[in-house]
């Protein structure tokens, strides 16, 4: 298994209990992939997701920590002279879109990923013992609608900020974030502004976010999505003091695997091609989660990576 | 869980500089000149840093790290003996791309030397002639200059105090080579940023090719995280994915360097914090070895 998020862990499962051995090689220093950098403590405590992976542990599932797949060790070496019969890969979501206006590299603006992997996985949190700083803000402005942009606001409250606003090219009907995520964000004190969107993020003398210019929208005639169209409202544009930016507006998929391992086909955007039992282009290859999806949720990568391991169980045998 | 990897040697190269070998035999044997590695002391509240690769003993299934003590991180890591554990991720980054270029001068400013060195001793073995610039603050920061006398073929030593070699800047004699006939045909530069800045701007104005290393903040180093992006030739770039190696001229160090600072004051006072229990702790042990 490759990666020790949720479809990895539960592929491992699925595939152990058939009496296979089975390693998870991860990246990371702790087992649970999004689960650990990405969601925060308090929608999932990291002791729940421990436990979880501790069961896998005592099932004989063996964990390979700080090992990356693609650069520590080929995958193709893994089948080739490692003597693994299969591997699934579960890699997941890659790297973070921006938006691609002027001033996005400016000090204080973060992608979602990278404020919640500080904050989460890193601990930042704990001022005293964590290392890894977090950025000190007051007035921070949360670029999107989905469940990635409710956890970076709601993390960002409970990290000192004064203000945080989230901005979003549409309207509350058309936000992804479950309407739940959306009630707790506005419960704590979240501040909406539907139909804006920044059009550039203006910085300070010493190249820190000091403002974002801001353009309101209208919603036109539905789109491919058939969700409205967001028409940008012409000399609409206003300046909204902030001095951090973080933009949650989805991933591209990670290029390392498929970069070094030239056999797996993957489409335009990057996510590896599957058929209906997760088998990719090369034999005893399988994938799920979100580096075949793009970005969706721990339930759907749990049930890719249990439908990967009964192919698998079907031809390791 | 299977996750540490065992420190095997340390060695302080002067006040502020640590090479350390580790044992990480997959790291030792995919490794490639001019790839890094992601360090953290602990699991628990360590920050990742990225260090680059100066040495790696596939026989020994080991890995040479160069660092200086620069933050509460690299203080702390600092303090590991043999036989203590570390987390250890590699190699990352893209390797340097190697071939016969005909001649290529290397330049290293103070523990940039030590991932200068793989990427001399690879340029060599591709059959060119290799001069290497070692630069430093002082003669004490001049880190790996056996190795690189070995490697190259010559070495030109400055140091900005004239405590060893000339009492220059790396970019005198950069300069000096660059007005030869004929000029180099690639330059590569690894140090702190302000010293590659003007590397580039140093070969410019000759057109001579130049890549430079980029050191930037990051958390993954597997390209989730996007702390790492600098704008190259007007694009934004991961350094963990897309480099760590880049065309110099391309580079707006500018933004780079403002970027690198984003924590600074939150770093100083914990460097300051460090080194006063070091120097504490260096006193007790100190006095201990006195008392005996």
């Amino acid at each position: 298994m490759v990666g020790a998020g949720p479809a990895g862990l539960t592929c491992a499962v699925d595939v152990r209990r058939e009496g296979h051995e089975v390693t998870i090689f991860e990246a990371f220093h702790k087992a649970g992939g999004v689960m650990v950098y990405g969601i925060p403590e308090f929608r999932l405590p990291k002791a729940l997701v421990a436990d979880e992976a501790g069961v896998l542990e005592s099932m004989g599932v063996r964990f390979e920590m700080n090992y990356l797949v693609g650069r520590t060790r080929k995958l193709l070496a893994l089948l080739k002279d490692d003597g693994y019969d299969a591997v699934f890969i579960g890699t997941g979501a890659g790297l973070p879109k921006f938006m691609d206006i002027p001033g996005e590299n400016l000090v204080g603006v973060f992608s979602a990923n990278e404020y919640l992997t500080r904050a989460n996985l890193m601990k930042a949190y704990d001022r005293v013992r964590a290392a890894t700083p977090i950025y000190p803000s007051e007035r921070v402005a949360v670029l999107g609608g989905g469940n990635v942009a409710m956890d970076a606001a709601r993390m960002a409250l409970r990290l000192g900020a004064e203000e945080v606003r989230v901005l979003y090219r549409r309207t509350r009907e058309e936000m992804p974030a479950r309407a739940e995520e959306v009630v707790h964000a506005m419960e704590e004190g979240i501040i909406f502004d539907f139909l804006r969107s920044p059009t550039k993020v203006l910085g300070d003398d010493s190249g820190r976010v000091a403002a974002l210019e801001v353009q309101s929208f209208e919603l036109g005639l539905p789109d491919a999505s058939g969700r409205r169209r967001p028409m940008a409202v012409r000399g609409s544009e206003e300046i909204i003091p902030f001095d951090t930016v973080i933009v949650a507006v989805g991933n591209e998929s990670n290029p390392l695997i498929s970069r070094t391992t030239p056999e797996l086909n993957v489409d335009k955007w990057g996510h590896i091609l599957v058929d209906e039992k997760q088998k990719t282009s090369m034999d005893l290859v399988y994938a799920g989660g979100d580096i075949v999806l793009g970005a969706a949720t721990v339930i759907l990568a749990m049930g890719e990576g249990r439908r990967a391991a009964q192919a698998i169980n079907e031809v390791v045998q | 869980m299977h996750s540490q990897h065992k420190v095997i040697s340390k060695r302080r190269l002067s006040d502020e500089v640590y090479k350390m070998v580790i044992e990480a035999p997959l790291v030792a044997r995919e490794r490639k000149a001019g790839q890094f590695v992601i360090v953290q002391y602990d699991e628990d509240y360590a920050e990742r840093i990225p260090l680059t690769i100066a040495d790696a003993d596939l026989e020994a299934g080991t890995v040479t790290l160069v660092f200086q003590t620069v933050g509460a991180s690299t203080h702390k890591l600092a303090t590991k003996e043999p036989g203590d554990g570390i987390v250890l991720l590699g190699p990352l980054g893209n390797p340097t791309h190697i071939e016969k270029f005909g001649w290529a001068v290397c330049v290293g400013g103070g523990i940039g030397l030590a991932p200068l060195h793989p990427i001399v001793k690879a340029l060599k073995a591709a059959g060119n002639r290799v001069t290497v610039i070692s630069g430093a603050r002082t003669k004490d920061l001049l880190v790996m200059q056996e190795e690189m006398s070995a490697a190259a073929d010559e070495n030109i030593l400055v140091t900005d105090d004239g405590s060893a070699g000339r009492k220059a800047l790396v970019t005198e004699p950069l300069k000096e080579l660059c007005t030869l006939s004929p000029s180099p045909d690639i330059v590569v530069a690894i140090g702190p940023p302000i010293m590659m800045k003007f590397c580039a701007e140093t070969t410019r104005p000759f057109g001579v090719k130049t890549l430079a290393s980029l050191n930037t903040i990051m958390i993954d180093g597997t390209g989730m995280c996007g702390g790492c992006r600098v704008s190259v030739g007007g694009e934004t770039k991961f350094v963990c994915v897309d480099g760590p190696e880049f065309d110099a001229h391309q580079v707006d160090w500018a933004q780079m360097m403002t970027r690198l600072g984003a924590y600074k004051a939150i770093e100083k006072a914990h460097h300051d914090k460090c080194h006063m229990e070091m120097e504490i702790q260096e006193k007790i042990d100190a006095e201990k070895e006195g008392a005996k």
